[in-house]
């Protein structure tokens, strides 16, 4: 990768988030209305929202969650410019981890019960689905033999029918990441929950935009990570994405909302078993 | 042009908080049916958030008592600006038929300002939607 194309990706990347991010959420959220037989917002509604936030009054709880909302932000960002990069998938993890982290803090700085519920929830889910992401990894690195992107698109066939079952558990993990039931433990996209709006509740105006643009970022990273399992044409990376989205959004409507004791157990039961199963698989080939 | 764009995202977000002050349930159904398919106010953007940190939009129903009071207006300041109030039946306009109760305060508007009335025993959800559109003037201004 020369140095223009490579702030080209980098531009793209920094792009992708508030742009390809903000109307997946929209198609998600007029898909959502669909399901339900009813019209549903415009596609550009999560745009609005965001901008409607940056103009609200500004109110903070402490200075600790404007900072974490701004750091969970910029974790996002880097984490997917470095996807664009095609760089080390470890280190992006990495640094997904460290923003999602952030976000936790932000939600305890603040004395609400609901925050803080919603905070010791989200490290559960981050307990979850971290070790499931690294397996996911594991996996192309043992495929491949490295932990570039790079070398995935080097490899010359889709890499789903070599690793099927890994697809299966980061679509679990995808799950999770979205915020979609029946995982949608510390906070949900729907607005009333029995913890009002969980993690999110003691962030407002530019901070809650801030949190939101970051998870659009999380959103592409993860649906990026989902197309690396089909790099050898783009129409079939396209496909396998939008047909894993439209499961997601499916799912989410027709499940409630499970508790975390079942989230772990049955995510770690599945997960690293599907995982154990296809590692296997792969070594003794 | 900035302006302009945030003016359009205000109105085309209107995220409301409904608080029930007291209200015989009538008026809460009626704004809770403005959230089903039949009515689908997301259509408009609207969402009905439980935190009013998060809210643009007060929806009132029901009397002020001199327990609740104190509940409406700490709910109102922590409401970020700008903001709209809109009082929902005729119990939130006036007090209704207990406004000469003993513990009656009596309208919305006794304790906190409020820019939308939108009458009716119980209020229609058609009117509680157009309430809240004209309420969303305010925010053009």
């Amino acid at each position: 990768m020369t140095t223009s194309q490579g702030i080209i990706m980098i531009l793209a990347g920094l792009a992708s988030g508030p742009l390809l991010g903000g109307l997946i959420a929209g198609l998600d959220r007029i898909l959502t209305a669909r399901f339900q037989s009813r019209i549903g917002p415009p596609l550009l509604q999560p745009f609005y929202d965001v901008i409607k936030l940056f103009g609200k009054e500004k109110m903070v709880v402490n200075v600790w969650q404007a900072f974490c909302a701004n750091a969970y932000m910029t974790a996002a960002s880097i984490s997917v410019v470095l996807f664009f990069l095609r760089s080390d998938l470890l280190l992006i993890l990495f640094i997904q981890a460290v923003g999602a982290v952030f976000l936790v803090v932000g939600a305890f700085s603040s004395t609400s019960p609901y925050s803080q519920a919603g905070a010791h929830r989200e490290l559960l889910q981050i307990l979850c689905y971290e070790p499931l992401l690294i397996f996911v990894v594991v996996g192309i690195y043992l495929l491949t033999g490295s932990f570039k992107i790079e070398s995935v698109y080097a490899w010359n066939q889709p890499v789903l029918l070599k690793l099927p079952f890994m697809f299966v558990v980061l679509s679990f993990v995808l799950t999770i990441k979205l915020r979609k039931s029946p995982f949608d433990l510390s906070t949900s996209h729907h607005a009333h929950q029995e913890l009002v709006k969980g993690l999110l509740t003691d962030y407002s105006g530019s901070f809650l935009a801030l949190t939101e643009i970051a998870h659009w970022y999380e959103t592409v990273l993860v649906l990026g990570l989902c197309s690396l399992f089909w790099t050898t044409n783009p129409v079939g990376a396209i496909l396998l994405v939008g047909l894993t989205y439209f499961l997601e959004i499916w799912i989410d409507n027709v499940s409630a909302r499970l508790n975390w004791r079942w989230m772990l157990g049955y995510g770690w039961a599945m997960g690293v078993s599907l995982s154990l199963v296809n590692l296997v698989w792969l070594y003794a080939r | 042009m900035f302006n302009k764009i945030l003016t359009r995202a205000r109105t085309m977000s209107p995220w409301v908080l409904h608080f029930d002050c007291g209200s015989c349930n009538g008026c809460d159904i009626e704004v809770l049916a403005c959230l089903t398919p039949v009515y689908d106010v997301e259509r408009f953007g609207m969402i009905n958030v439980g935190n009013p940190m998060h809210a643009d939009v007060f929806l009132v129903t029901g009397t002020v008592n001199h327990r609740n009071k104190k509940v409406l207006r700490n709910l109102y300041d922590q409401i970020p600006d700008p903001k709209v109030v809109v009082a929902i039946g005729a119990c939130g306009l006036t007090g209704g038929i207990f406004r000469e109760a003993y513990n009656v305060v009596g309208g919305v508007d006794k304790i906190i300002p409020v820019d939308v009335y939108v009458p009716g025993c119980p209020a229609k959800p058609e009117a509680i939607i157009d309430g809240v559109v004209l309420g969303l003037e305010k925010l053009k201004k």
